[in-house]
């Protein structure tokens, strides 16, 4: 019986990458290496005020000084850092008129990749900021949200024209030495999105960063900033995706979010990035940094992901508690197939009083991959009536995968209600069966059992982004259950 | 409809099937019947297209085509039901999504365009009524949290949504009370048309009480040992299946 299961669950991940594609584009590319020079040239490139180059070389000298993460149930290859190109924009083609302010050929890439940069054609409701390698090639929406105060752009403009708000928060909730990634992210970013709301602002729309990975050699160092003022709300949506190359690319990003009194973030990510092949060869190497700080009371921060692509993922999406009665979620499906490697998971600081967090997680692993959970939920001294719940539970498809749960508690107050459970359970044959028996195909019965199973981290999501992850999920496990 | 031939099947080298044959025609309700550990189960399992079990020999023939050369999947749009005797919880999956899923994969396999929302929701309310269950039974994920009555109830609307043409009813009678029995009979019955067919296995009587079969087999050692009409059904309840086992021991 258990023979058949593994042919059956060999059979079901077998469809190709859908984004591999590669479009060509005249590049402005600096040549591979990492040094103070290319941080100066990136600086310069970039019309950063002098604030940011410091910003910067702070940041590459504590990195010089760090070693690479080896805490994590990963697998990593050496990185050779100075084997990577830190910047690679595509050439602006000279304007012919306002309207066409992008290169057409970019614009077919994102269409091609379902993300219109055309504001007519646009989901209802979503603002897109679309950076492709090292810039962002274009912000839809701004002034629409303009009239409301809200800035949404590419952090390259902000750094530019909102210098104040930039310097008062960028670094501000991790710090340019907090990690070895976070640092050589600080050290070499090039682009990414910012955006502010204003007080009492509720951002009438969904913003979203689309992120492309195009260029050979290249690293993709994004920095997205979040502010919410008092009593603002906004929901923040992130996609990504990367070329089938046989070598592995890296990208290491920053989010940071500060969140002030009754405030509220959403930030969701669906992460396809390419996993490499069925060998395991190629891939993009995903070593994430995202923090989110409630600073005033009653604020709320909710991390919402679906992570289905990359050769390594690195990625704890924490909270910090700060302000009392502030909340902090995160719903996670992790899915790993083939030889694909996740150790995810999250942080969640309580230091405010009456302060809550609920961790809901589910790990999918199939093929010959291994998929960890790892999260810390500590609770300060001060920190009275800290309330927290988790949720971490594991799927195997096949026998040839791993699923690992490292959860860590650190309770320094007696009054603080801490829960965990944790499951991990197999896709049944009798489970299939069933399905099969009433006219359900294996591939459709894999795609409803893993469909249910991840429901409720799922039905956070924007409905149009729910029903994609949901897609994307049961193609990237085809093959794996026949 | 149903032709079964020399049927042997065997799982880990142990023959549990040694040699069914059987005939179901349109409009019949067969009950099969038979000590624990006879095969009733593995005759339903094999039919279905369960992999645990090997076809060593023989053949079965269902509306003119070779069942066991077909998917389990094929075999249910082809139009081949089975009521689980142990019904399987799939979290997190509605009973509706489920049902609206299997629907529209027979539909598809018979050329026919996927029923629209209403369309299935008014086929659901009316199947809901033709077997009296409870409607929030549909609400929730597919036999989770179900109570061993509730599970059964649930096979049989799934079977009403589904409307085959061979129905095999696997021991639905164990554990159930009178009442839940009743509505499981209720069921097959109202069910019941000149072009179905139904197949009862059951270990005891009881059910039998409430369907009317045409047909009485006794399965012991993996044969069909004794074939009559429903009076045999009574005489097994009267007498134990001791005389069965005396009389067929090798």
């Amino acid at each position: 019986m258990a023979t058949d299961q593994d042919r059956l669950l060999e059979e079901v991940t077998n469809r190709e990458y859908q984004y591999g594609f590669y479009t060509d584009i005249e590049m402005d590319m600096f040549s591979k290496g990492l040094s103070e020079d290319t941080i100066r040239a990136i600086s310069e490139k970039k019309n950063e005020p002098a604030f940011m180059l410091e910003f910067r070389l702070d940041a590459y000298r504590k990195w010089l000084k760090m070693e690479s993460p080896d805490w994590a149930h990963l697998k990593i290859p050496a990185i050779d850092y100075q084997d990577i190109i830190y910047y690679a924009a595509p050439k602006p083609k000279p304007k012919l008129n306002s309207l066409d302010e992008v290169d057409p050929e970019l614009k077919a890439t994102f269409d091609k990749l379902g993300i219109p940069l055309d504001e007519q054609k646009v989901l209802a409701g979503v603002a897109v900021d679309a950076v492709i390698d090292s810039v962002s090639v274009k912000t839809t929406f701004r002034e629409t949200l303009a009239e409301r105060g809200i800035i949404f752009c590419s952090i390259s403009e902000a750094i530019r024209e909102y210098p104040d708000l930039v310097k008062q928060y960028l670094g501000s909730v991790v710090p340019v030495g907090d990690n070895y990634f976070a640092a050589l992210n600080s050290a070499v970013f090039s682009d990414g999105s910012f955006v502010y709301i204003p007080k009492g602002v509720r951002c009438p729309m969904e913003l979203s960063t689309y992120f492309r990975i195009n260029a050979r050699d290249t690293g993709q160092f994004e920095r997205t900033l979040i502010v919410a003022e008092d009593d603002s709300y906004v929901s923040y949506l992130e996609g990504c995706t990367a070329p089938m190359r046989d070598e592995n690319q890296l990208h290491a990003a920053v989010v940071e979010i500060v969140a002030f009194e009754r405030a509220e973030v959403k930030y969701s990510t669906v992460q396809n990035w390419y996993p490499g092949d069925k060998e395991g060869k190629g891939g993009i190497y995903n070593f994430v940094t995202k923090r989110g700080i409630c600073k005033g009371d009653y604020s709320k921060i909710s991390w919402t992901q679906v992570e289905t692509g990359s050769a390594i993922t690195w990625k704890y999406p924490s909270c910090v508690l700060m302000g009392d009665h502030s909340v902090g979620e995160f719903y996670s499906v992790a899915l790993t197939n083939n030889y694909q490697q996740a150790d995810t998971g999250t942080k969640m600081i309580h230091l405010g009083k009456n302060t809550k967090s609920l961790i809901v997680s589910k790990g999918i692993s199939a093929g010959k991959s291994q998929n960890s959970y790892r999260g810390l939920v500590r609770v300060s001294k001060k920190a009275d009536n800290a309330r927290n719940f988790s949720q971490c539970d594991s799927l195997l498809l096949g026998d040839k995968c791993g699923a690992h749960t490292f959860p860590y508690l650190e309770i320094n107050n007696s009054t603080a209600k801490v829960e965990h459970e944790a499951t991990t359970s197999k896709i049944g044959e009798d489970q299939i069966f069933y399905c099969n028996q009433r006219g359900i195909s294996t591939e459709d019965a894999v795609g409803l059992i893993v469909n249910g199973y991840v429901k409720e981290v799922i039905n956070q999501l924007p409905m149009e982004f729910a029903v994609e992850a949901q897609k994307l999920l049961q193609i990237s496990l085809e093959g794996s259950v026949g | 409809m149903l032709k079964i031939r020399n049927l042997h099947a065997k799982i880990d080298d142990k023959e549990i099937l040694r040699g069914i044959s059987l005939d179901v025609k349109p409009g019949e309700i067969h009950a099969i019947m038979g000590p624990n550990g006879s095969g009733k189960s593995t005759l339903a399992a094999v039919l279905t297209g369960n992999e645990a079990f090997e076809v060593s020999e023989g053949s079965v023939e269902f509306s003119g085509k070779d069942l066991l050369e077909m998917a389990p999947e094929d075999r249910a749009r082809e139009g081949l039901f089975l009521s689980f005797q142990y019904p399987v919880e799939i979290p997190g999956v509605s009973m509706t999504n489920f049902m609206r899923t299997a629907i529209n994969e027979q539909r598809k396999y018979r050329g026919l365009e996927p029923l629209s929302a209403s369309e299935f929701l008014k086929l659901m309310r009316d199947r809901k009524n033709l077997v009296e269950i409870d409607s929030d039974l549909t609400n929730r994920s597919v036999n989770e949290g179900f109570s061993g009555g509730e599970k059964k109830k649930n096979e049989i609307f799934q079977m009403a949504m589904l409307d085959p043409k061979l129905a095999i009813l696997d021991e639905t009678d164990s554990g159930l009370d009178i009442d839940a029995l009743r509505v499981v009979a209720n069921g097959v019955n109202k069910l019941r048309r000149a072009d179905n067919a139904t197949i009862v296995i059951t270990h005891y009587q009881r059910l039998l009480d409430y369907i009317q079969p045409d047909y009485v087999h006794v399965l012991y050692k993996g044969r069909i040992v004794k074939s009559a009409g429903k009076e045999l059904a009574l005489e097994l309840e009267e007498k134990g299946y001791d005389w069965i086992k005396k009389e067929f021991e090798e």
